[in-house]
């Protein structure tokens, strides 16, 4: 490797922030800098805000360093630690170090952090006087509480709360002086900071609120004697911390001459790519002011980090907008959860629970239908939920009366009902996909540092497979890692070959005419050469889905199921399940069936949830000829597409019936079979509201009453249970087809590949699929007329493989000649 | 090393693969890439024993069809964070044919470190 012709990167500031962007750099471009790092601090990188539980005796120094000194060593980083860049020669693209040692740079990365803010009284060069910011002033802190008895916390926001606890737990007598009203009055609404300060009181902390410090008074020798009052009260303190806030670190910038804001915040001034005023200097963490925001919590830091290293690796691509907060104090025993704009105003409406005997207290702020802030006590097991609906915007009009009582409200599957992640046993199973028990998903964020539901899904499989435990996952890193941890980005790339959304991609393949996966890929600058196996399936439906009749299917980019047109089993044999209209058949295909179980030698014949026969432990060779003998139209259970239509008997034979159900749902299989879609659809349809064909938990649910058919959407039955949203009631059978295919039309053009009309439905708000199909009736009859366009003349692939492109030489193994 | 001639490179598919059944009835899997590299290995996942045939090939890469586990075509080892790894097998393309040397095992990398 050729040292010399590598780019130099240096990074001012061994934190949270420089590192994590260091390593998202590592990760794109492992070989693009020779990289230089400098740090104040004697430490290796660590993990600031697990300070707290630190000093509160709950977790030692060891466990909080992220990245030791073995990792820069492997990663060919230089690093300088306890020394600090004191100047920046711009012209010479050079950094100069206190002890005078010079390093030239081609970029540079500012990420200096912040510094704790003084009140500017007498008294604060005492000795027992500390900030509280780093290991110095923790190992200060916790040598105080070994010697002294009194402690007096300035300031009750988040850090001096924090302060405060671990000091009581040290054995100190902690009075905490705040000057608002309420205790951390920019994360809690009166009502929630009254019930924490209760609780903190219970555990012997006082509090002196609306308070002003006039000085800090010296005893004998210089240590600090007591705490004097703007009343002229005194209160003994052996120990004084400052937590009253923190100012970007902007010192080495400033005397650069980089543009620095200079109102409130404060921060050196970056633009969406993390670029100061000189392009070749970036700055990220809380030393950054993006406009106008300086963060001082460690999630935005990084999203900072990912598309800083973007940029410094050449891709260009990613901009930062800025980050929604949550916050979770890291008080064992107190559970207290806030995000958004909790305080409300003018056009919002809030839904407030409040019991205090049992000390929980919770409030939703809801504006134009949408969730923009939520303050929680005592019961907090949903903010993760919330925080989640809060950043998507997601529309929550459909479950507001049920929203106050959380997802937990709303029925998963797979963890034996638990949703109180605090509460649950270490041994306890999380995922039941994957078998990964709460302490194996503690144990990996504690000592691999994770901070992210991708990072703890790479490392531990836990949620990465049907995704139901997600929330749980999500809680469990709260708890771990602390409330700021970082949730996946708003704006989700669709997979590591890519920053774009699902979203980006359809939007560019229909608005610039894309027709190949190659075209795309290069149109949106995919990273690698061919894709993977995520987003290719992705985009060959998106295409498909958007230019019918134009765009070509690549078979080699579908799933081995909608390659060989059945479902792949466990042994690698496959099942195969042929169509029965409406789930009725008859002696002549029930006799052929027998006779290819005999043929075959089929091990396995099953009825399904969908009304069908499945065939099980089919040889892949024997395929092209069990459906030849079948001689019955595909199924399609192994696609993402229409499976099947389920029907009760209807009125043709059913005493109660009131319409023949069975008709109408052979009526709509007919017309939509073949129908690929973002993921696999079900429908069904029956006779009378007794709903005996479960019409409540399809994708379209057809429900006959005297009168007419009732038309609901967007219901599961599968991971989580979701009961389908009424759409319309309409007269006719032609009717039920054309509002039924309308909106799987709007489903297949609008819905982003492996969501379901549940989540597609969640996304957009039934209001909007109202508004495209009810209200517009051009619409609805445009789009029912393009679904039926996109499927005339669709092969069936078990009966037409040519014009089905399927590759018929797959099912022939090629045999040893010997 | 002997080779044997199976197909001709057009009978797979490019980013496809087919498989080979050895008189053993041991199944090897053959993958053909975007530039018409050819790579053969042991047609089971370290992971569940899943046929690596039937997966998706991206890169030098195929995707588990079972759950999704990504191996390396040419040193058969698993992606991180999963561990494992599968035999490989030498396979070239000389004047468009396949050839395939299916009685020497290339053991797994991962193997070779264990030893």
């Amino acid at each position: 490797m050729n040292l010399a012709a590598k780019m130099k990167l240096v990074v001012v500031g061994n934190g949270m922030a420089g590192m994590r962007t260091v390593e998202e750099l590592l990760k794109l471009t492992p070989d693009l800098y020779d990289i230089t790092v400098f740090g104040a601090e004697p430490h290796p990188n660590y993990n600031r805000i697990l300070l707290s539980p630190v000093l509160a005796g709950e977790q030692t120094l060891q466990d909080i360093v992220l990245n030791d000194l073995a990792w820069y060593e492997e990663n060919g980083i230089r690093l300088h630690t306890g020394r600090k860049i004191v100047k920046i020669d711009r012209k010479a693209r050079e950094v100069v170090a206190d002890d005078g040692a010079r390093e030239h740079y081609d970029r540079l990365l500012l990420a200096t952090g912040s510094n704790p803010f003084i009140l500017p009284i007498p008294g604060t060069e005492l000795d027992g006087v500390l900030t509280y910011r780093d290991i110095y002033d923790t190992e200060r802190m916790i040598e105080a509480a070994g010697k002294h008895s009194h402690a007096v916390v300035i300031g009750g926001g988040l850090l001096g709360l924090e302060a405060a606890n671990g000091l009581q737990l040290r054995g100190m007598q902690v009075t905490v002086i705040h000057v608002m009203p309420w205790l951390m009055e920019r994360q809690l609404d009166p009502t929630a900071a009254r019930m924490l300060q209760k609780t903190l009181e219970a555990k012997g902390l006082t509090f002196r609120l609306e308070t002003h410090t006039e000085s800090l008074l010296a005893g004998v020798d210089s240590r600090v004697r007591a705490v004097k009052l703007k009343s002229g009260e005194e209160i003994p303190a052996d120990l004084v911390v400052m937590a009253v806030g923190i100012r970007p670190n902007t010192t080495l910038a400033e005397s650069a001459g980089l543009h620095c804001s200079l109102a409130k915040p404060g921060g050196v001034v970056v633009s969406d790519t993390m670029q100061t005023y000189d392009p070749r200097i970036y700055a990220v963490g809380e030393c950054a002011n993006h406009r106008g925001i300086a963060y001082g919590l460690v999630a935005p830091l990084f999203e900072m980090a990912k598309v800083c290293a973007n940029h410094l690796a050449h891709f260009g691509i990613g901009r930062y907008v800025g980050s929604q907060l949550s916050t979770k104090l890291k008080v064992t025993g107190v559970d207290l959860f806030s995000a958004g704009n909790f305080a409300g105003g003018k056009d919002c409406e809030e839904i407030v629970l409040a019991d205090p005997g049992a000390g929980v207290y919770k409030k939703l702020v809801i504006k134009d239908d949408k969730l923009i802030g939520a303050v929680m006590y005592g019961d907090t097991m949903d903010g993760a939920w919330y925080f989640k609906l809060l950043r998507e915007g997601a529309n929550v009009s459909a479950m507001r009366d049920r929203l106050m009582f959380g997802e937990s409200n709303l029925g998963d599957t797979g963890h034996q009902g638990e949703n109180r992640a605090a509460s649950m046993a270490d041994s306890a199973e999380v995922c039941g996909c994957n078998g990964v028990c709460k302490g194996a998903i503690v144990k990996a964020i504690k000592d691999k540092g994770l901070f992210t539901l991708e990072d703890v899904r790479r490392q531990t499989k836990a949620s990465s497979s049907c995704g139901s435990c997600t929330g749980l996952v999500e809680q469990i890193l709260m708890f771990t890692a602390g409330g700021d941890y970082s949730e996946a980005p708003q704006k989700k790339a669709m997979c590591g070959c890519t920053d774009r959304t699902h979203q980006e991609a359809r939007d560019a393949i229909r608005e610039h005419h894309l027709l190949t996966i190659p075209a795309v890929q290069q149109f949106l600058e995919w990273r690698t050469p061919n894709g993977c196996a995520s987003c290719r399936p992705a985009l060959n439906y998106y295409l498909l889905s958007t230019w019918p009749k134009e765009a070509m299917d690549d078979p080699q980019s579908r799933f081995i199921n909608e390659r060989s047109h059945a479902n792949i089993q466990k042994d690698g044999t496959y099942s195969v399940i042929p169509r029965m209209w409406g789930g009725a058949t008859n002696s002549g295909e029930l006799r052929r069936i027998a006779d290819v179980v005999d043929k075959f030698k089929i091990p396995t014949v099953k009825v399904t949830g969908g009304q069908r026969l499945d065939l099980l432990g089919i040889k892949k060779e024997d395929l092209p000829a069990v459906w030849k003998d079948l001689d019955m139209p595909s199924g399609h259970a192994y696609a993402k597409a229409l499976r099947t239509v389920k029907t009760c008997v209807g009125s043709e034979w059913c005493r109660f019936g009131t319409q023949d159900s069975t008709r109408m749902g052979q009526e709509l299989e007919r017309a939509l079979w073949r129908m690929y879609a973002p993921h696999k659809v079900k429908l069904a349809v029956s006779g009378c509201p007794r709903n005996c064909a479960e019409s409540g938990i399809k994708d379209v649910g057809v429900i006959g009453v005297d009168s007419g058919w009732e038309i609901y959407v967007a219901g599961n039955g599968g991971i989580k249970t979701e009961v389908a949203q009424f759409l319309c009631k309409v007269k006719t059978h032609e009717e039920v087809l054309e509002y039924s295919g309308a909106f799987l039309q709007l489903y297949r053009e609008d819905g982003w590949y492996l969501e379901r009309t549940v989540h597609y439905v969640h996304r957009v708000g039934l209001d909007h699929v109202k508004k495209k199909i009810i209200d517009d009736a051009a619409n609805r009859k445009a789009l029912w007329e393009r679904l039926q366009f996109a499927l005339d003349g669709e092969p069936d692939p078990w009966h037409e493989p040519e014009k089905a492109r399927v590759d018929l030489k797959q099912f022939i193994p090629i045999v040893a000649t010997a | 090393m002997s080779f044997v001639a199976i197909c001709r490179l057009e009978d797979i598919p490019v980013l496809g693969a087919r498989r080979y059944q050895r008189d053993d009835g041991k199944t090897i899997a053959v993958f053909r890439t975007a530039s018409d590299n050819v790579f053969a290995l042991h047609d089971r996942c370290p992971h569940k024993g899943g046929p690596l045939s039937q997966g998706i090939v991206f890169g030098e890469s195929v995707a588990c069809p079972l759950h999704n586990w990504c191996i390396g075509l040419n040193d058969g080892r698993a992606a991180a964070p999963d561990e494992g790894a599968v035999e490989r097998f030498a396979a070239r393309v000389v004047e468009g044919v396949i050839e395939l040397d299916p009685w020497t095992e290339s053991p797994s990398t991962l193997a070779r470190a264990a030893d």
